[in-house]
């Protein structure tokens, strides 16, 4: 039912949803009612796809402002209504009106918002994407255990069920928020930002969402992150970024896990590197093994450099 | 299936749309699609019958026009066109492109009554 409260089995859901405040509910509850004034056809129905609409809808006070700007300078392109609507006699009623607006606009706008709070709370946030049993999760293991020794780090987990990976990286002593997206494929901003406001306080930390395992859809979905980082796994073939080439395109950094296992099998190493700058020919590439720690320290480089560089961004924009 | 995701944000342009002007269905929704975005033009319209029902939409034409990709050659120095990501270069062979058109995906204008 709501992406927030996750009230419903089966639909979208942020982890704690049943514990958290009494304010987060009244918000949503004054959405629905200030959404049930305002729409003409709102989807009340029972059927699952039109519940993620009425989720996701509960979200647009965030952005009404951008949406009011995006409406702006619209023309009636052909006749039969004026500007007030008025029918005119012998004409047709049908109007066609220019809309130009991009189908992803609303998820943008609210990354947008999610990354201008990352960085005003001088956070370096990765949204790492893969296959599922790429190895995120052991990955995350490894590197939040090591790096929560010298700054706050947090993990968002998104999976379809459980919360079996939050539960993994809390063992490892950092905080994390689990998400559910029920059926849904991908994490989107909305999700993001609400997880985010569970976390405690990371400033001048780390910020790790893992996103369902799935080399298609969340390609599509900026979350408001500072990049994407794909990670393959050496037991899926070297083909992979030829066949998912949006998710590589969209992705700074290729991050290779499971190389202890070469030995068993025959990669290569070299070509994926090759097929993977077909499609992106400026990604980064790191080769690791997040069982034994392998390439762990060209990882940890690479983190700190993307910590510059945002630090680097923020000073300009501040000048 | 994150078509369908796209699809609830065309409905959600939609039902803004509805809130700003008069109109009581939608005949028509066009859209523009690059030959590069994160969609496919065939899973776009089998989706978006199923989320327009009892909607405004309900029942509404989609018209998508595809644009091609379009990217510019690092070697050669070319505006090339590519159908999709991982082509190499027609004129030079190289695969150094950069995408610089086609990845849009927007609801351009409404047919509506």
């Amino acid at each position: 039912m709501c992406t927030v409260c996750g009230c419903t089995e089966g639909t979208p859901s942020t982890e704690c949803a049943k514990t958290h405040d009494a304010e987060s509910h009244a918000r949503y509850y004054t959405h629905v009612q200030d959404d049930c004034d305002r729409h003409y056809a709102h989807p009340h129905g029972d059927q699952g796809l039109q519940r993620s609409y009425h989720a996701r809808d509960s979200h647009s006070h965030h952005h009404r402002s951008v949406h009011h700007q995006a409406h702006g300078g619209q023309a009636l392109l052909s006749g039969g209504a004026g500007p007030a609507a008025l029918k005119v006699t012998g004409m047709s009623r049908e109007r066609v009106i220019q809309i130009e607006r991009d189908i992803l606009g609303k998820n943008n706008g609210i990354a947008a918002d999610n990354r201008a709070l990352f960085v005003a709370d001088d956070l370096l946030v990765f949204n790492l994407v893969s296959s599922p049993g790429a190895g995120k999760t052991t990955l995350l293991v490894r590197a939040v255990s090591e790096l929560k020794r010298s700054r706050p780090v947090g993990v968002i987990e998104g999976d379809q069920q459980t919360s079996s990976d939050a539960e993994r990286i809390r063992a490892a002593g950092v905080s994390a928020i689990q998400v559910n997206t029920g059926k849904g494929c991908h994490l989107d901003a909305a999700v993001i930002g609400e997880a985010y406001r569970r976390l405690p306080r990371l400033t001048g930390g780390i910020l790790f969402i893992e996103n369902v395992g799935n080399l298609v859809c969340p390609a599509a979905f900026d979350l408001g992150e500072a990049c994407k980082i794909v990670v393959l796994s050496i037991t899926e073939g070297e083909d992979k970024p030829l066949k998912y080439p949006d998710m590589f395109a969209a992705s700074s950094l290729m991050v290779i896990n499971k190389i202890d296992l070469a030995p068993l099998l025959e990669f290569d190493l070299g070509k994926t590197i090759e097929y993977a700058r077909r499609v992106s020919p400026k990604i980064d590439v790191l080769v690791v093994s997040a069982r034994t720690g392998e390439g762990f320290g060209e990882l940890y480089a690479w983190i700190d450099r993307q910590a510059r560089h945002q630090r680097h961004v923020v000073e300009d924009k501040r000048r | 299936m994150h078509e369908m995701a796209i699809c609830l944000g065309i409905i959600q342009i939609v039902e803004e749309e509805l809130r700003h002007r008069s109109f009581s269905r939608v005949r028509s929704v066009c859209l523009e699609m690059g030959a590069l975005s994160h969609a496919a033009p065939e899973a776009i319209r089998f989706c978006f019958a199923v989320v327009a029902t009892r909607t405004v939409a309900e029942g509404a034409v989609l018209n998508i026009v595809e644009l091609p990709g379009v990217a510019w050659c690092m070697s050669c120095s070319k505006s090339i066109e590519i159908a999709r990501r991982g082509e190499r270069c027609p004129c030079c062979g190289s695969y150094q492109l950069q995408v610089t058109a086609g990845e849009q995906m927007r609801v351009k204008e409404l047919e509506i009554d």
